[in-house]
């Protein structure tokens, strides 16, 4: 059978299972195990009702629970076995051994500079945008050209933006647009940017703040909406320059939407493999934690040190975790 | 309020210029892409794109026609012709010409060259020339004219038909594009039902634990896939494992015929040469639907709690179920949210290369999606960019016509998914 008439098939049987399991486990709940008629027929309801909450929850939770919870504490498990001695309990081992690799600090000191950099250029760009394209007329359009490359996937970024990097030998033409450029202000030779240890890391996280820039901007750009249009005024009778208001009115008032895009952008340098990946593949000292947890996990083949990092990556996701749930709580409060 | 609200003339200009100047920038890369896409290996190499849309000039040495099609004119014998359509070349502007690799702008257009006894050569602007010699030419090749030219710009969708349709079997993305709409489709649709489900019941539904459950789905919201990689192979191979002792192993006959189907043994994971691994189309639905469930249900959720109270109210006056209200009046009253959820999980799956990489893509290659194809393609044919960029961009397309149609939705799920 064809996988795409098999894909067709899943999706039937898959939403058929769905609102068949929804639908049959409502009637067996009302009309079977607490039918609304005799004696107990209020009572009934009542109980009905107590249910049926975690029968709709049910499938939303299970699938919950294997995907995303229960890897958590295995991975957990697994930073602390050894898959070579039968899965046996080494303890600090793995992160032992991880800690002594220079290919892991080298992914922690790239990270580090992705997490400074790209979360700031993001968000600096994507309120630059977000202020500049509110008051002209043609800001809708300038704005979803800037948003587009989130509908881009990483690996495609990563070919577009190898085709800007590319260098061609001294003498014969540049088809990477930055060697030409460079070539025009007076560099002598042509560069492969992607090779220059430390420096090329800069270049890979472009790549990515040319993502994140639209959806830093998008949600900006509603927030700067936001702002009370009196405060604004008040500040023009006061005779600000459009300046301070700016970073005096404005900013201060969408502080609260910036985090948010910043932590959001931040987790999303945190889980960055695709880039690396397809650009480098950790190779002239750009290695980043997610790509070292898969070059463990799959090449390595060392499920313990893979595991160990992937828990490194866990700890450092945490803090915004714990963020963010006190402040969903405190909202609904 | 406009007029003073830094309205200077001077501040919209430079407003108005720095805009132009971000778009630009924004865009070129893409672009260039696009452009490239549409060039031979042999543009793309002489020049960069951004020359493609203006006329350029070019070296270029093409022979004559061949001796065999001399004519006899008057006791003379001629070669006819024009330069370009020899070489099969779109017409261009000929500057200069010349016929020794030493000096190849010797002459101007209209100019003849005399090349003694070989006879006399006169090429014109438009690259018709008239070879004449008072002897039989001899040889089988033409005679070689070097050609200083500028030709108008030229595209060409041959890239596009060795990418999808008659490339060599590594090249080709058409595969590749129906495995990727395959594993998208379901794994986008799925996801969605479980969670309205389940947003339902948070949002409307009073039981105790609601506000723990919320917490822990934003918590979730943010846990790495990564995480998930290992737990869940293992996972997947359990669940292989036990269907084997379920149905036999793939050599011994019902499971057998599971394997040789091919394209179903591979939801399970049989691959047809009876290798098992626990990788498959099953696992990478199941995947993608466990990690777009949190951001599905958070969206879903926070979308229905701000629907009328009285609406609902009113129906369990009038006696309608849960299951009624949620089919009848929520459901239908929550298509903005689903569409916007729809679409992040759309992009998320047609671009994702981890998830397809640990469960799907097994050793055989047949499940290839396009991302994974183009990593390839980076590796092994690096320097060919009329194959890549266009690779790249089939892939590219269909997002891209999805973010366009769609943008208003998937901004509204940005606004509402980001945690506040």
């Amino acid at each position: 059978m064809h996988p795409a008439l098999q894909g067709l098939l899943t999706i039937a049987i898959g939403v058929g299972a769905c609102i068949g399991y929804f639908y049959f486990s409502n009637i067996i709940l009302d009309k079977v195990i607490f039918p609304a008629r005799g004696q107990n027929a209020g009572r009934n309801i009542n109980r009905a009702n107590l249910v049926r909450p975690w029968l709709f929850l049910l499938p939303g939770l299970l699938a919950l629970g294997l995907y995303l919870a229960y890897p958590v504490v295995e991975t957990l498990r697994l930073s602390l076995t050894d898959r070579d001695l039968g899965g046996a309990y080494v303890g600090l081992e793995n992160y032992r051994k991880m800690s002594g690799d220079p290919k892991f600090w080298e992914a922690m000191r790239n990270n580090a500079f992705w997490l400074l950099v790209v979360p700031a250029m993001s968000t600096a760009f994507g309120l630059l945008v977000a202020q500049l394209t509110d008051r002209i007329r043609w800001g809708s359009i300038a704005k979803s050209l800037i948003f587009m490359p989130m509908a881009i996937s990483f690996v495609g970024a990563a070919v577009i933006w190898k085709l800007v990097y590319d260098a061609r030998p001294l003498g014969t033409e540049q088809i990477g647009i930055l060697n030409a450029i460079y070539l025009a202000l007076g560099g002598d030779q042509p560069m492969n940017w992607l090779t220059i240890p430390f420096w090329n890391n800069f270049f890979l996280m472009v790549v990515l703040i040319w993502i994140q820039t639209g959806f830093a901007m998008v949600i900006l750009s509603a927030a700067l909406r936001g702002v009370p249009e009196e405060t604004i005024e008040a500040a023009i009778v006061d005779g600000a320059n459009p300046f301070q208001i700016f970073f005096r009115i404005k900013v201060p008032q969408i502080m609260g939407t910036i985090v948010v895009v910043w932590t959001t952008i931040t987790i999303v340098v945190l889980k960055v493999f695709d880039i690396v990946f397809a650009m480098t593949n950790g190779q002239w000292e750009t290695q980043v934690l997610a790509n070292y947890m898969y070059d463990q996990l799959f090449r390595a083949r060392d499920w313990g040190v893979g595991s160990a990092a992937a828990m490194v990556i866990m700890l450092l996701v945490t803090p915004i975790l714990v963020w963010n749930v006190y402040n969903a709580r405190k909202e609904m409060k | 309020m406009d007029n003073i609200a830094g309205k200077k003339p001077a501040l919209i200009w430079a407003t108005h210029i720095s805009v132009v100047v971000l778009v630009i920038l924004w865009l070129f890369p893409t672009v260039g892409l696009f452009v490239s896409s549409f060039r031979t290996a042999d543009q793309i190499s002489s020049s960069g794109w951004w020359k493609a849309m203006f006329p350029q000039e070019q070296n270029t040495m093409i022979r004559t026609a061949s001796p065999e099609t001399q004519q006899q004119i008057d006791g003379n014998y001629v070669i006819e012709g024009n330069l370009f359509e020899e070489a099969g070349e779109t017409r261009g502007e000929i500057s200069a010409w010349g016929i020794s690799s030493r000096d190849i702008a010797a002459y101007a257009p209209g100019d003849t060259a005399d090349m003694g006894e070989d006879g006399q050569l006169s090429v014109a602007v438009n690259g018709d020339y008239r070879f004449v010699n008072t002897t039989e030419f001899s040889g089988r090749r033409g005679e070689r004219v070097f050609l200083t030219a500028v030709t108008p710009p030229s595209f060409t969708l041959d890239n596009y038909r060795t990418v999808l349709v008659d490339g060599q079997a590594t090249d080709k993305m058409g595969k590749a594009f129906i495995n990727t709409l395959t594993v998208t489709i379901p794994a986008t649709v799925i996801p969605i039902l479980i969670a309205a489900f389940a947003a339902y019941a948070l949002a409307w539904m009073d039981f105790r634990g609601r506000a723990f459950l919320i917490a822990v789905i934003v918590g979730l919201l943010v846990v790495p896939l990564q995480l998930a990689l290992i737990p869940l192979l293992s996972f997947h191979g359990a669940v292989v494992e036990w269907f084997i002792a379920l149905v036999g192993t793939p050599m011994e006959g019902n499971a057998r015929r599971f394997a040789e189907v091919g394209a179903l043994g591979r939801l399970f994971g049989f691959a047809p040469g009876d290798t098992i691994n626990s990788k498959g189309y099953l696992g990478v639905w199941a995947a993608h639907t466990g990690f777009g469930l949190p951001l599905a249900i958070y969206l879903l959720r926070n979308y229905m709690v701000g629907l009328p109270k009285d609406i609902i109210e009113n129906a369990r006056v009038d006696g309608a179920t849960d299951f009624q209200i949620f089919t009848k009046i929520i459901l239908p009253l929550s298509f903005p949210a689903l569409a916007s959820f729809a679409i992040f999980q759309f992009l998320w799956t047609w671009n994702d290369l981890l998830v397809a990489l640990v469960f799907l893509i097994d050793s055989s290659g047949e499940t290839t999606v396009m991302t994974r194809q183009i990593v390839e393609l980076l590796g092994t044919r690096g320097g060919n960019w009329e194959i890549l960029a266009t690779a790249a961009f089939v892939s590219i397309a269909v997002p891209l016509t999805v973010f366009f149609f769609m943008q208003k939705y998937l901004v509204r799920g940005l606004l509402a998914g980001s945690v506040k």
